[in-house]
């Protein structure tokens, strides 16, 4: 159990009267690759972003690496943490959008460089070789200058993992990151993450990209109304559902 | 025959465009024609303190007031419109207090109190209450003399307002641009400054262009606090020589002048802040940031 990198139990959030996730328990090992699949409003973003405490949790808890997100628990009492906290623990979850969220006012490089100067504290110059390093691993070493409105939507997405890599995570957080993007751009994308993966990182990706799972994921989940359906290995999930829920989903997206 | 298929057409006639605009350039002309005919303005006397060291030193003083001001009423108005946005109950309900008291009485009554306060408090003491401690004490008049009122009273009351301009300009970022920042491990502090603000400023320039033109046409209202500006010092001409109009044409003409230049920084910052929004290579910026630029 020492290369625990996710423990989330029995993860509970609602808004309101409105039941998201209803227990979701799952483990992930250091360098290994977790894909979430199941249909639109079945709770598997909003678990993501409960991870790294994008939204606060009713109930469970969620341990990465080890560390209790988003508070301290003494004894039997959980005691929220101060924002600067979170703020650390965030530094080693790295998370890439939908929608990539770049900052539309700084450069591609700004961009990958702005958190490691202005959080992390690295010498500008150190930060700045260092994004050119990033920006080359994502095929982009010629964009730097650019800003995002000049780039297309997937050398956009590229430039949000190389700076969410820039903090140095030990855990990448990708909430269906080629869902917004035209479908020549895809691949790209999806083959930076799956060098990624290879080089050992431990990911966590929500995805419909059932060719993707098959080939990179350890582990594939199927959420459906805020519970786990079924899991296990991709070929295990994807060629031989056990499920009826997960039979139906599977059928409408391949 | 020709049978390129070029479109080579009789471009529509505008009438009505060339009647209307005749009929404004006469009007125009016309008042110009009145006004410089007007025997009962002595024209001399307008151009003779136009150059007046006196309207001159005014201007200077307008000048200051203006900038000083916006800058105080800028750091107050930013600072406001975060604390309206805080989830600190506090916070929100100082700001809002502020915010309704400084918009809802009258710009002269503000001045008028801030150039009165000696009457209210003769004496003024800074120090901690309850102790002997004391920093700063003295006669109200000489602690705040006429300019510092009026700069106190502008900026107040400017930061009400402007408070407004930031806060829209705020709740005009994406929301996704904080969840990125807050992804990387950024204070609310840090996100706010570095990410969202630069953002807002691209919605809170132009406005503040108006304020700031507003500003400068409001300091005319300290005259009734004898503050030195350029509509006293013109005024106060008047007063001795009984050219009024005269000398509201030279103050009106300084103003407009003054107003006019002011449009160049605003369009400077206005390019600074725009830059990574440009809709480029047929490709367009985010939506939420499309403006109908052409």
């Amino acid at each position: 159990m020492a290369n625990l990198m996710v423990d989330a139990r029995n993860v509970r959030k609602s808004y309101g009267s409105n039941q998201v996730l209803n227990g979701i328990s799952l483990t992930v090992q250091q360098g290994e690759v977790l894909c979430i699949i199941g249909p639109s409003g079945s709770g598997k973003s909003t678990f993501l972003r409960c991870l790294n405490h994008l939204e606060s949790i009713n109930g469970g808890r969620i341990y990465v690496n080890d560390e209790l997100m988003g508070y301290r628990q003494v004894g039997n009492v959980l005691h929220e943490l101060k924002p600067q906290d979170i703020a650390k623990q965030r530094q080693s979850i790295g998370m890439v959008f939908q929608r990539f969220n770049l900052f539309p006012h700084m450069t591609a490089l700004q961009n990958v460089i702005e958190a490691p100067i202005g959080v992390a504290g690295i010498d500008p110059e150190e930060a700045k070789k260092q994004g050119l390093e990033l920006l080359a691993q994502v095929g982009l070493q010629d964009k730097g200058d650019h800003y995002p409105a000049q780039l297309s939507g997937g050398q956009q997405q590229r430039v949000a993992i190389a700076r969410a890599l820039a903090m140095k995570p030990k855990l990448m957080l990708f909430d269906e990151p080629t869902s917004a993007l035209d479908p020549e751009l895809v691949g790209d994308v999806l083959d930076v993450m799956k060098s990624l993966a290879k080089a050992g990182m431990t990911m966590i990706v929500v995805t419909h990209e059932m060719g993707f799972a098959r080939e990179v994921a350890d582990k594939v989940v199927f959420i459906d109304k805020g519970v786990i359906v079924e899991q296990g290995k991709p070929k295990q999930v994807l060629d031989n559902p056990q499920e009826t829920r997960t039979k139906s989903f599977l059928n409408k997206v391949l | 025959m020709d049978l390129s298929d070029d479109v080579v057409a009789v471009p529509l006639r505008h009438p009505w465009r060339w009647i209307s605009g005749g009929i404004a350039t006469a009007l125009l002309l016309s008042f110009i024609w009145a006004v410089f005919s007007a025997t009962s303005i002595q024209h001399d006397i307008v151009t003779k303190f136009l150059f007046d060291p006196r309207i001159l030193i005014g201007m200077g003083v307008t000048v200051v007031v203006t900038v000083v001001c916006m800058f105080i009423a800028t750091v107050l108005a930013t600072l406001l419109a975060v604390m309206k946005l805080s989830d600190n109950p506090l916070q929100r309900w100082l700001a809002t207090g502020f915010i309704e008291f400084f918009r809802g009485t009258p710009l002269l009554l503000q001045i008028v109190f801030w150039g009165y306060l000696g009457i209210i408090f003769p004496h003024l003491v800074l120090g901690v209450p309850y102790t002997d401690i004391v920093f700063l004490s003295g006669k109200t008049s000489d602690l705040i003399p006429a300019i510092v009122a009026g700069i106190i009273a502008l900026s107040l009351n400017e930061a009400a307002y402007s408070a407004e301009i930031v806060r829209a300009g705020i709740l005009a970022v994406d929301g996704g641009q904080v969840e990125a920042a807050k992804s990387l491990g950024m204070s609310s502090s840090y996100t706010m400054r570095r990410i969202v603000l630069p953002q807002a400023m691209r919605v809170i320039i132009p406005p503040m262009g108006n304020e700031f033109i507003g500003m400068l046409k409001n300091t005319s209202l300290l005259q009734v606090i004898a503050v030195a500006e350029l509509y006293t010092a013109s005024s106060t001409i008047s007063a001795a020589n009984l050219a009024q109009i005269e000398l509201l044409m030279v103050s009106g003409f300084w103003y407009l002048i003054m107003t006019t230049v002011l449009g160049v920084p605003q369009r400077a910052l206005e390019r600074r802040y725009g830059r990574g929004f440009e809709v480029v290579g047929g490709r367009s910026a985010p939506r939420a940031f499309k403006v109908g630029k052409r």
